[in-house]
């Protein structure tokens, strides 16, 4: 009986082991991210590669639910979406125009192209949060690929998330949408700084959350553009976050809050955009 | 061993599935939790200690891809897998009641847990908004879901205890 307790522990003792390890590498990562190194290589030569399989699968079944929509629906579609081309064309005719006169401008004032373009690097999305919890989603590019922590991602036009943890050949995004997500921004229109902040409560309604906006007489309206300010450490400046569509005075009538629309379709994420410059590169030119 | 190669691969199957497949057929963007489903049922089938490493595998598997904290999830997934385990001496093969009671048990206690460490400590005590909006619905998914995989992951673990029968007889 007494051998045979040594050589086996009983089920209480290995519960035990193992809530200590678990407890131990909590604390270990939250000091260093070194426990979490030879784990992510690990996943990184078992599930990620069977996940790409499992997820052109799920594509393949939800374009399949999607086919139902009825005909009627897409050709009123059509029709909008043909008056929209043409408005648009006219538009971007004019912005063109615009854009020359803005280049030469720009030289005579010897301003670099300080945020207009940013190199970019297409992913697309393999695997989403597993609970209900939270929003963020892994990527098929890593390290392997030149993907670093605090790169900023994109889809479409409009910002996505930031890359948090980053694998051989994988890496996890976090979406503005998240409940722990906070993105310095400005409103276009006036300058002003404030806060978005991801929400669960919202999360469902696909809106977001924004804070401590000057209450300085400046006038801001709904549907006005709110872009990452240039004072965020992490976010690069300009890229556009969403239209603003709800606005009011806080009750200390010092700062204006109120709900933005985002621009990217958070639940229908398939290809996204990461730009390979984070915004330490940028300070340290 | 046999055993042991088969588990793991019903885990990892079941974690990309949760990950991909399932996110697809999201309702409301709600999805199942598989994870707790395979942890669960593999305690109250097979006992205290595999119920506890079937869950420190789980919780492990969510820690290294969306876990901020590695650790977290795998303390939640092993005790809860080893909780389960008291309960192999009442359940039965053909009783589902047992194991839909268990399972969606695992799951609210899961949400919960999930809901006080993550969001209430972080002082966003929205509670009933969760319970009505995310761990209700999730536990009802979560049920539709255990009627189907429950009864292969149950087929699986006859189909290797006849096998294990067999061989063990032949050496008497």
């Amino acid at each position: 009986m007494r051998k045979n307790n040594q050589t086996n522990f009983s089920s209480k003792q290995i519960l035990l082991i193992l809530s200590i390890v678990c407890v131990l590498l909590m604390g270990l990562s939250l000091i260093t991210d070194k426990v979490s190194g030879p784990l992510r290589a690990v996943a990184n030569y078992t599930i990620v590669p069977m996940q790409k399989g499992m997820n052109t699968i799920g594509l393949w079944m939800s374009d399949f639910t999607q086919n139902f929509a009825t005909i009627q629906e897409l050709r009123a579609k059509n029709k909008t979406l043909q008056a929209e081309i043409d408005e648009l064309t006219v538009k971007n005719n004019l912005l063109q125009q615009d854009k020359h006169e803005l280049e030469r401008l720009r030289e005579l004032y010897a301003l670099d192209e300080l945020y207009a373009d940013y190199k970019k690097v297409g992913a697309r999305v393999t695997m989403n949060d597993s609970g209900n919890w939270f929003h963020s989603f892994v990527i098929d590019k890593g390290s392997n690929d030149g993907i670093k922590v605090d790169m900023n991602v994109m889809a479409g036009k409009g910002l996505v998330g930031i890359v948090t943890e980053v694998g051989p050949n994988w890496s996890r995004v976090r979406s503005i949408i998240d409940d722990a997500s906070n993105v310095s921004a400005l409103v276009l229109s006036s300058s002003d700084t404030c806060v978005v902040n991801g929400d669960l409560t919202l999360m469902q309604d696909g809106r977001i959350r924004f804070e401590m906006l000057a209450n300085n007489g400046t006038e801001i309206k709904e549907g006005e553009q709110v872009v990452t300010s240039h004072i965020s450490s992490k976010y690069l400046q300009g890229i556009l976050i969403g239209y603003i569509s709800e606005i009011h005075v806080d009750s200390n009538n010092l700062t204006r809050s109120g709900y933005i629309t985002p621009v990217v379709d958070f639940e229908h994420l398939r290809e996204v955009l990461v730009i390979t410059t984070t915004k330490d590169d940028i300070l340290e030119d | 061993m046999k055993r042991k190669i088969i588990t793991v691969c019903i885990i990892i199957a079941c974690f990309i599935l949760e990950c991909t497949i399932f996110q697809k057929l999201s309702f409301g963007s709600i999805t199942p939790n598989l994870m707790i489903i395979v942890t669960s049922a593999f305690g109250f089938m097979r006992g205290k200690r595999e119920g506890m490493m079937v869950g420190f595998i789980s919780g492990l598997l969510i820690d290294i891809m969306f876990g901020d904290l590695i650790g977290f999830y795998t303390l939640i997934y092993t005790v809860l897998g080893y909780a389960n385990g008291f309960f192999r001496k009442i359940f039965y093969d053909d009783d589902i009641k047992l194991p839909l009671i268990l399972i969606a048990a695992s799951d609210f206690l899961y949400g919960n847990i999930i809901c006080i460490f993550m969001f209430v400590m972080r002082s966003r005590f929205h509670y009933f908004y969760y319970l009505k909006t995310i761990i209700i619905p999730e536990l009802i998914y979560t049920i539709l879901v255990t009627l189907a995989l429950y009864q292969i992951i149950l087929q699986i673990n006859k189909k290797l205890e006849s096998e294990e029968q067999r061989s063990a007889s032949k050496f008497v």
